[in-house]
């Protein structure tokens, strides 16, 4: 590894103030940085680590949302949302490998963006709100293509804001490898209006079928979308999948998630 | 360079290390401890997995600096005090849960971890929370019956595949 100097935060301040420096980055879990780093993919100076910052962990249930502290690790999403929001819970639950659930984050994630990652579907199809240090962000302004967000340089996640739906499932077709989605969607329905949130698909990152989202609303059944199909042409094609056949898994992974939506 | 203090197996240790230094290099290098290894170093493989207050984490993707004041457990200190093999340890050399040991030390700590919030897993279970340790001589079937077989579980009744 290059020589770097490493910063620990104790406080959402001394992070932010150690952030005003345009060479320093905001270390989370570490589980993508870290190996993104050692490949030279990113060489930033100085890091800020935030896992000790303890205004920053957690989840908090009221009645019609849950938040969660931007360093809220996936373990921790995965047993601390079961009760309130499970569909949450199991997503979260499901990401990486359990080492990796152990110092990820949900901060960390979203401020990645990951086109093939997990959390992107959830706050997009729950029309989430991203907090930072500034403002809050709608989870549709917040997402600009393939590694891309609202962020601004300095701009600190501290927490995300769920609203719970009425019911909703994640579906993903996993990369064996990697264990990064081929494809995932998030269904979540809101009285009675269906969202859909398709990951690991486009070229421009996560994305809402609308057009999925209207048969749904209308008639909430597998059988409600047999006639839809997504243009293959901006999906993203590799050794692993055609653009083809992730149109075909969008579908696919859509009806499972439908079927399988619950409280 | 940084002082760093934590616990490891039990002990208080402390050492030097830099803010680059990952902590799969401190317990190898600083410390001494090379029964954590080094596979892949790119947190695919797990045969760094070492628990960190509790938790399984991959060694190779954290800086030994965020241990800081932790409880650092490898698998030097999961033998019994006499120095016998624990009960994992010991059901993974009845089932021939290894051939060249070198994916050991991690799929150890990984179903030390499983165990412990899981005193009975199913086979499928088991195969799940495995999924970040990669072995490429077993082809896993006698480590997932070295798990069944350490939880007293009769291996051959779930007839893993």
């Amino acid at each position: 590894m290059y020589d770097f100097e490493l910063l620990t935060a104790t406080s959402l301040n001394e992070a932010v103030t150690a952030l005003q420096n345009e060479e320093t980055q905001a270390l989370a879990g570490g589980q993508t940085l870290i190996p993104t780093m050692k490949q030279r993919l990113a060489s930033p100076e100085r890091l800020v680590s935030l896992t000790r910052i303890k205004a920053l962990q957690g989840v908090t249930v009221t009645a019609k949302e849950v938040v969660i502290g931007a360093a809220t690790r996936h373990a921790d999403v995965a047993v601390q949302a079961a009760a309130c929001f499970p569909a949450l819970a199991d997503l979260a639950g499901h990401i990486g490998d359990p080492a990796v659930r152990n110092r990820g984050t949900i901060g960390g994630s979203l401020a990645n963006n990951d086109p093939a990652a997990c959390y992107p579907a959830a706050v997009l199809a729950c029309g989430a709100v991203i907090e930072t240090n500034l403002r809050r962000i709608a989870a549709e302004d917040y997402f600009d293509g393939m590694f891309g967000t609202a962020l601004d340089d300095g701009e600190l996640i501290t927490a995300v804001r769920f609203p719970i739906p009425e019911i909703a499932h994640y579906e993903k077709f996993v990369q064996p490898a990697s264990r990064f989605a081929l494809v995932g969607v998030f269904v979540a329905r809101f009285d009675g209006v269906v969202r859909v949130a398709v990951t690991g698909a486009s070229q421009m990152g996560v994305f809402r079928w609308a057009e999925a989202e209207a048969a749904l609303s209308n008639e909430f059944a597998p059988v409600a979308i047999d006639n839809l199909a997504i243009d293959p042409a901006e999906l993203i094609a590799d050794a692993h999948a055609a653009q083809t056949y992730r149109a075909h898994l969008v579908a696919v992974m859509t009806k499972r998630a439908v079927t399988a939506a619950h409280r | 360079m940084l002082q760093l203090n934590m616990t490891v197996n039990g002990q208080p240790v402390s050492g030097q290390a830099e803010g680059r230094t990952l902590l799969v290099q401190f317990l190898r290098d600083e410390l001494g401890l090379t029964g954590t290894h080094i596979g892949c170093d790119t947190s695919q493989c797990g045969a760094c997995i070492v628990h960190i207050n509790g938790d399984a984490v991959k060694a190779c993707t954290m800086f030994a600096a965020e241990a800081a004041g932790a409880k650092v457990n490898t698998i030097e200190g999961q033998a019994n005090a006499d120095g016998s093999l624990n009960r994992i340890q010991q059901a993974f050399q009845d089932n021939h849960g290894l051939q060249c040991g070198f994916c050991t030390p991690g799929m150890v700590m990984s179903a030390t971890a499983l165990l412990r919030h899981t005193p009975k897993p199913d086979e499928s279970t088991i195969r799940t929370y495995l999924e970040g340790n990669i072995c490429r001589c077993t082809g896993y079937h006698n480590i997932i019956k070295a798990v069944l077989a350490a939880s007293e579980q009769d291996a051959f009744a779930q007839n893993p595949r």
